[in-house]
């Protein structure tokens, strides 16, 4: 039987081959388009911010397209993304960057979801020297290896808690005393990305000269801190800082709560996807959340006005309130059509050096980019739960309210 | 050994991390005790155990979105994976039950991706959990806490232990599964339906596993893609404990929960499994040893 069906084996891998050859013929720019690309996870453990990512490409193609498109060299042109789905693995996303040059002919890459799909799908662009410009991976490993060709508009994530550190100094020297006194309680996941934050953390508290009391790595399965909180319960550290992606966020949250563990200062990250106020309500209150974004914040460009119009644009189209993944992934698009635009030309070389040049003010924040390729203008924000609300309480300049230190104790709620 | 001094100073934080271990071995002790049972009936290495855990733990979630306590879970999501198990025996497992080893993992893998992506596609990647609003207990001036829902595990545990030891010295299908786990071909010779039987203890594996789960998600935080580390579990209780002994799995999970949370304390969180790994290891060669010995006095 299978010797009837050998033609079709070596016949249907021809057709595939010829029609990927078809493929590459058509250019990144297609009439008065201009085709940007995209390996994103939509399905996986990360379709839920793979989605976010979309979203926020899509709403600044949109807009752009709206209000006359991109000028290059005296012509408009439109711009479209075509997306693949990674389904969260490194492997796909790399093969799927390799597709996007070669295949489809892309030569205006935008970054995928998280840093492990990044630092897997960099090496490619690079090779091909296709410059990418993305919002979603922060890992300082990214930011070390000479890439030419990547663009990062986030803050990179040693510093994503260090702000929480100097405002403990803060508060601290303004009570009249030493930060060199303050002791620190760390509970990160043992993975690059709250390594990274880990190692931003302790920089800033040597320079304060603070006392490391629990440096716990935890797992990557985590979902139980008891150990860590008995700990904390023992030590009686001033500052507890917890990373481990939403759920750290949620476990950690719920189980302070859950065991009244009191603690002066308690900063995490991921608050806003684990919806640590939507699960634990009052419980919540006094956590100090970083975040790379905030939807009250007054920077402003010409295509969405200030933060909150464009959140108020987000939440019109998409029905939620966007979270800091899809405004960075929005100011991706606007670095792009800059860089276009001052460039005037599609030529790659020249497009690299216009990006590298890039120095704007987007609603999402200021952009400027290092040699490295990561944005230097931008600071992290820290917000507060108050009464259920987030409120920015740092950087200073930022600050919409005041922070309140200590945490109130469980006993006194 | 900083934290070794904060035990002997205040040994108060070890009858906390004490009561926990045991409290969190007891959870993990239903899903141990459902792989023991496949294991020694069926011969087969369920890679999929964990995913039946994280599903209860959904099924629970589902009831408790739609504003019904969760604890009615525990039974609920026994019963939904109790049929989840029996289909899955009917349409995947029966194929492999007397194939060997390898090929049963192969199987349990694959479906165990399979319901991983089916959970991702319909419950969504975030975590979640659900509050039993049951509270705290707080012992020695707040010194230590113990959660009451992981009490309330524990008596499950407890409760469900009894009722198998009964079902199995008792009830004509738990004997039939003890003779088909002694001798299979003798078992089917004496008119037993065999496949009934390993029908019957798939669908149970996958209940306890799902009366696993509603506790775990009450307890703590469920991902569709976390159950690995409760199959991992599951086998190192199992492999520690043997085959086809209740009280002994039991033992094992409580005595592993509570070396896991005084290891994490003293050498750090991230230490807590490489060090119950280790112990695996220990235990299986004291074990080889005291077995020899034995041999040779038999000689």
């Amino acid at each position: 039987m299978f010797r009837y069906l050998k033609p079709a084996f070596i016949l249907l891998p021809a057709a595939a081959l010829a029609m990927s050859l078809a493929g590459a013929a058509q250019a990144k720019v297609e009439g008065d388009t201009i085709v940007l690309g995209a390996a994103l996870s939509f399905t996986g453990k990360y379709k839920t911010n793979g989605k976010h990512t979309k979203n926020g490409y899509e709403l600044a193609v949109k807009k752009v397209n709206e209000m006359g498109g991109v000028k290059v060299g005296g012509k408009s042109y439109k711009l479209k993304v075509v997306y693949y789905d990674d389904e969260s693995t490194p492997a796909r996303g790399a093969q799927l960057a390799e597709r996007l040059i070669k295949q489809d002919g892309i030569q205006f890459m935008l970054g995928p979801y998280s840093s492990g799909l990044t630092k897997a799908m960099a090496p490619v662009t690079e090779k091909y020297k296709i410059p990418m410009v993305e919002g979603n991976g922060a890992s300082r490993s990214l930011f070390n290896k000479g890439y030419k060709y990547l663009f990062a508009v986030l803050s990179t994530s040693e510093q994503y808690l260090a702000e929480a550190i100097n405002l403990a100094a803060q508060q601290t020297l303004a009570a009249g005393k030493d930060p060199a006194d303050l002791k620190l309680a760390l509970a990160m996941e043992n993975d690059p990305f709250s390594q990274d934050i880990r190692a931003g953390v302790l920089d800033d508290a040597q320079t304060h000269s603070m006392n490391v009391v629990i440096d716990d790595k935890l797992p990557k399965e985590l979902n139980d801190m008891t150990v860590t909180l008995t700990k904390v319960r023992a030590l009686k550290p001033d500052i507890l800082v917890v990373s481990g992606h939403s759920k750290g966020a949620a476990t950690a949250v719920r189980q302070m709560m859950e065991q009244k563990v009191d603690v002066p200062m308690f900063a995490i990250t991921h608050c806003e996807a684990a919806d640590v106020v939507g699960k634990f309500g009052p419980g919540a209150d006094y956590t100090l959340c970083a975040t790379q974004w905030a939807e009250t914040m007054t920077y402003k460009d010409k295509y969405f006005g200030a933060a909150p119009d464009y959140a108020k644009l987000f939440e019109k189209e998409y029905g939620y309130v966007p979270p800091y993944q899809a405004a960075e992934s929005t100011a991706s698009v606007l670095v792009w059509v800059d860089a276009l635009q001052r460039a005037g030309s599609f030529d790659r070389e020249k497009l690299r050096d216009a990006l590298a040049a890039t120095e704007i003010q987007t609603f999402y924040g200021n952009i400027k980019f290092d040699e490295t390729g990561k944005n230097i203008a931008k600071p992290m924000v820290l917000r507060q739960i108050q009464g259920g609300q987030y409120k920015v309480v740092a950087p200073t300049k930022w600050a919409s309210d005041k922070l309140i230190h200590p945490r109130p104790k469980w006993s006194e709620r | 050994m900083g934290n070794l001094e904060i035990l002997l100073q205040a040994p108060i934080f070890s009858v906390q991390l004490l009561i926990d271990g045991l409290l969190v071995g007891s959870i993990f002790a239903l899903a141990a005790y459902g792989m023991a049972l496949l294991w020694g009936v069926m011969n087969i290495i369920n890679i999929s155990q964990g995913d039946y855990v994280i599903l209860g733990g959904y099924v629970t979630l589902t009831l408790y979105n739609a504003g019904i306590h969760p604890l009615f879970g525990v039974p609920v999501a026994a019963v939904v994976l109790f049929i989840v198990g029996w289909i899955i025996y009917r349409a995947v497992i029966f194929r492999v039950v007397d194939r060997d080893l390898f090929i049963s993992i192969l199987a349990t893998f694959g479906i165990s991706i399979l319901l991983q992506q089916l959970m991702d596609q319909i419950f969504g990647a975030d975590i979640q959990s659900a509050e039993s609003g049951l509270g705290q207990i707080f012992l020695f001036d707040n010194q230590v806490t113990v959660s009451q829902i992981k009490l309330v595990a524990f008596a499950v545990v407890v409760v469900v232990g009894v009722a198998l030891v009964l079902f199995f010295k008792k009830s004509r299908m738990g004997q039939a599964i003890r003779a088909t786990a002694q001798n299979a071909r003798a078992a089917r010779l004496m008119g037993i339906n065999t496949d009934r039987v390993y029908a019957m203890t798939f669908a149970l594996n996958a209940a306890l596993c799902g009366a696993a789960g509603a506790l775990v998600v009450m307890t703590w935080v469920i991902q569709p893609f976390i159950g690995l580390a409760y199959t991992i579990r599951s086998f190192m209780i199992v492999v520690v404990a043997g085959l086809g002994n209740i009280a002994a799995v039991v033992a094992a999970a409580l005595g592993l929960g509570a070396a896991e949370q005084f290891a994490a304390f003293l050498l750090g969180a991230e230490f807590q499994i490489g060090f119950v790994f280790g112990l695996l290891v220990v235990i299986l060669l004291v074990r080889n040893m005291f077995l020899k010995r034995q041999r040779q006095v038999l000689k």
